[in-house]
């Protein structure tokens, strides 16, 4: 324990002299680094806190020194954590491949694939997209068709996939495919990362109810993949996906609690919207209504601590397994409450006549309608908490 | 502040389940009610509880306590939750000791407290006067004579009110009937002359009285705290009674969750076990993430009473609201899952439906807790 008080002393040291001022400050999506063959700096102070940071491998705090990682300990990585997050310090590098296909390349990749693939992710040199869904695919994920051929020397991979988040900004794309169409759904499916300057591959972004296309469709025509390319067995590639799912449903219940933007919260926008009477909202049922939403939010926070806290302590409990559904359904009544809070000024699209807090809002509050389908469902999450937590029988 | 039992808890915990499921059984509360039981409790079974250190759970040792603080309380109120258990250690145990370790003089702590700890002594707080929890709203009078003060006034919902040895009274010593000073509290035999209690006979079948005061006689040496400064004590003294039925309300949850879910897996309909159908499984898988997050809430709660009393009244207003909502519904869908047999008085379901609704309503419902979490939270 002294140790590691000792580690946040010099962490807290070298933060002050090395973060930048002007990257302590909230950041919007735009001044978000996210790394990749076309990635730019959205200032000189980000590409070089971005350098400090990854010369000491704290892009990747918690990763392996030999791929270039910063070899730190968990409980290291999270002091380095709330140390950065004492200063207001950004987030140097972002990204799929730092969240996602970095964890499952270390645990099911070979060494080779290491070499290749993990020095590159804390580098910033490669972005990642992520490829899942399908269009016949969502929900059933284990339905999917696109498939990859064994032709000796390569895999031939047809069909496409969808939601593949910011694909027209990535450089390569990790691909569950269908390698066996005649055994069970779920044991016939492989882990494939795939160039996606490989001919045959192409992207398409999908505009979106918030106005914004983050997501994408992306299509393989007759695309050769190397055979090294395959992570873990044949058809193993389910196991992989499973156990990336949790990162990924983690990720998203904690994306509330680390939200970029620099946006309003309920309590705060009511002492903006609403009246008052007394020192009370007066109009009761949004009062009633930011209680039940402020409570909510309370309750998943102390949860979150709990989940931390029994870790440590080897503990296990359903806790981890719900959080992904409170998380995100909490998110999504914050959005429909902010806008409620804000009347008709919780409408506007575009234009000068609303400022740029409002719009933003007003966006989020259409994005986060994706939170509670993105990464399985709600329903799906309660299906998962039926069939492991509760242990009911399957239809 | 910890979120998770040290192993001395999870030790206690296993030995209040075994003691009580084995001695304090719903059945047992059952044979109470079918009987008419004068008290309302086993003193049987009390003294055996004493015994075990339960009465004094909460004691410094310096009081012969076991000083386990809140949340190992916290552990044996939840688990006399999942059997239903009667008795006075919510109303004696938790509310009458600390209301003297809040606001008694020593003399009260030295003769009271290791009465109360080896189960010899019960005490009840006497402070609720309309139907709906208004703890400032006191009409009932204490009138300052020489010595000694005279009350005047009547109670209601007094838990524990009929059996109690002694009532903790709150009644307005100054100040109009909605101030918020001119409170002050008052340790009264109940079995002084003035004093009337009724029991009432109400749906869980535990023990609540009314109780009218007519020039009830008090020496000054009884009062708690400082004259017209009893919120002082009152407070707080409600902030630990919220968090601790809270964990009770924790345990009924919890045993009505899964002798429901153990029902879904083996009652048949249509040729499937119940429990296979998604209409009751994502009910069931809601439930088990609000019981998750009732439970982090609780132990924060229960811990801030321990080791950060500033945190209290918003955690404890927290826990009071999300144990209300996550009590009434885990008992009503138990009743609904369990269907026609649900709704008989030979399923012991309906004693936790009801023990619930008990529960919601002591030391504020749902819409006072919201009410004041707004408040404290400048809205």
């Amino acid at each position: 324990m002294e140790d590691l008080e000792q580690f946040r002393l010099d962490v807290r040291e070298w933060l002050n002299a090395n973060c930048p001022e002007s990257q302590r400050q909230p950041m919007t999506p735009e001044e978000q680094y996210w790394g990749g063959r076309r990635g730019e700096f959205p200032s000189e102070d980000a590409r070089r806190w971005f350098e400090r940071m990854r010369d000491k491998g704290w892009t990747a705090p918690e990763w392996p020194t030999e791929y270039g990682g910063g070899g730190l300990t968990a409980l290291e990585g999270r002091v380095l954590k709330e140390e950065m997050k004492r200063i207001h310090a950004r987030t140097p590098l972002y990204g799929i491949g730092i969240w996602m296909l970095g964890p499952a390349v270390l645990e099911y990749g070979n060494k080779e694939q290491k070499k290749q693939h993990i020095r590159a992710i804390v580098n910033g040199e490669t972005r990642w997209a992520q490829g899942y869904s399908e269009p016949g695919a969502g929900s059933d994920l284990a339905s999917l068709q696109c498939k990859a051929e064994d032709k000796g020397d390569h895999f031939l991979v047809n069909g496409s996939k969808i939601w593949t988040t910011a694909a027209d900004k990535c450089d390569w794309i990790f691909c569950l495919v269908r390698t066996n169409p005649d055994v069970k759904k779920q044991e016939g499916i492989s882990f494939l990362l795939i160039d996606m300057d490989d001919p045959g591959v192409s992207t398409t972004p999908i505009a979106l109810i918030s106005g914004e296309s983050e997501f994408c469709q992306t299509f393989f025509d007759n695309v050769k993949v190397p055979k090294e390319n395959l992570v873990a067995e044949l058809n193993k590639g389910w196991s992989v996906a499973k156990a990336l799912l949790v990162h990924e449903r983690k990720l998203m219940a904690e994306m509330g609690s680390d939200s970029p933007r620099h946006i309003l919260v309920p309590n705060m926008a009511a002492h903006e919207y609403l009246e008052f009477e007394n020192g009370k909202i007066a109009d009761a049922r949004l009062r009633s209504d930011l209680v039940d939403y402020d409570m909510q939010m309370q309750a998943v926070a102390l949860t979150h601590f709990r989940t931390f806290e029994e870790k440590a302590a080897g503990i296990r409990s359903a806790a981890p397994m719900v959080m992904k559904y409170v998380g995100t359904e909490a998110e999504k009544t914050k959005s429909e409450l902010l806008l409620a809070i804000m009347g008709s000024r919780g409408l506007g699209w575009e234009g000068d006549e609303f400022n740029a807090q409002e719009i933003d809002t007003v966006r989020l509050w259409a994005m986060s309608k994706a939170m509670t389908i993105a990464g399985g469902s709600s329903e799906i999450q309660l299906n998962l908490i039926a069939k492991n937590v509760l242990e009911l029988p399957q239809s | 502040m910890a979120l998770v039992l040290n192993e001395e808890q999870r030790l206690l915990q296993d030995t209040a389940r075994d003691f009580l499921t084995s001695n304090a059984p719903v059945e047992a509360l059952r044979m109470l009610r079918d009987n008419n039981d004068a008290v309302g409790y086993s003193g049987q079974l009390w003294q055996k509880m004493a015994d075990m250190g339960w009465a004094s759970i909460i004691l410094p040792e310096a009081y012969g306590g076991l000083d386990f603080g809140f949340v190992g309380l916290g552990v044996i109120l939840e688990e006399s939750g999942r059997t239903l258990t009667a008795s006075p250690l919510f109303a004696s145990a938790v509310v009458g000791v600390s209301a003297l370790l809040l606001g008694g003089s020593e003399a009260h702590k030295q003769t009271l407290l290791p009465a109360i700890a080896s189960g010899k002594l019960t005490l009840a707080l006497a402070l609720e006067e309309s139907h709906h929890h208004r703890p400032t709203h006191i009409a009932t009078t204490a009138e300052k004579q020489g010595d000694s003060f005279l009350l005047n006034g009547s109670k209601q919902f007094v838990l524990d009110g009929h059996s109690a040895d002694k009532l903790i009274v709150v009644a307005r010593s100054s100040g109009a009937e909605s101030n918020n000073q001119g409170l002050s509290l008052f340790l009264v035999d109940r079995t002084t002359s003035g004093v009337n209690c009724q029991r009432t006979i109400l749906m869980d079948s535990r023990n609540a009285s009314n109780i009218q005061f007519e020039n009830v006689v008090v020496p000054a040496t009884d009062l708690l705290g400082d004259a017209d400064e009893g919120l002082k004590i009152l407070e707080p003294l409600l902030d630990r009674a919220r968090v601790a039925i809270a964990a009770e309300m924790m345990g009924c949850s919890l045993e009505a969750f899964d002798r429901t879910l153990a029902y879904l897996k083996e009652r048949e309909q249509f040729g499937a076990l119940i429990g296979s159908f998604q209409a009751l499984q994502h009910r069931k898988a809601h439930m088990q993430s609000e019981l998750e997050l009732c439970r982090s809430v609780l132990l924060q709660a229960l811990s801030a009473v321990d080791d950060s009393p500033e945190d209290l009244p918003v955690l404890a207003s927290l826990a009071k609201t999300k144990l209300n909502e996550l009590v009434k519904l885990v008992t009503n869908e138990a009743v609904q899952m369990h269907g026609g047999i649900g709704v008989t008085d030979e399923l012991e379901i309906g004693f936790f439906l009801k023990r619930a609704r008990v529960a919601i309503q002591i030391f504020g419902d749902t819409g006072y807790h919201k009410d004041r979490y707004a408040t404290l939270g400048g809205y």
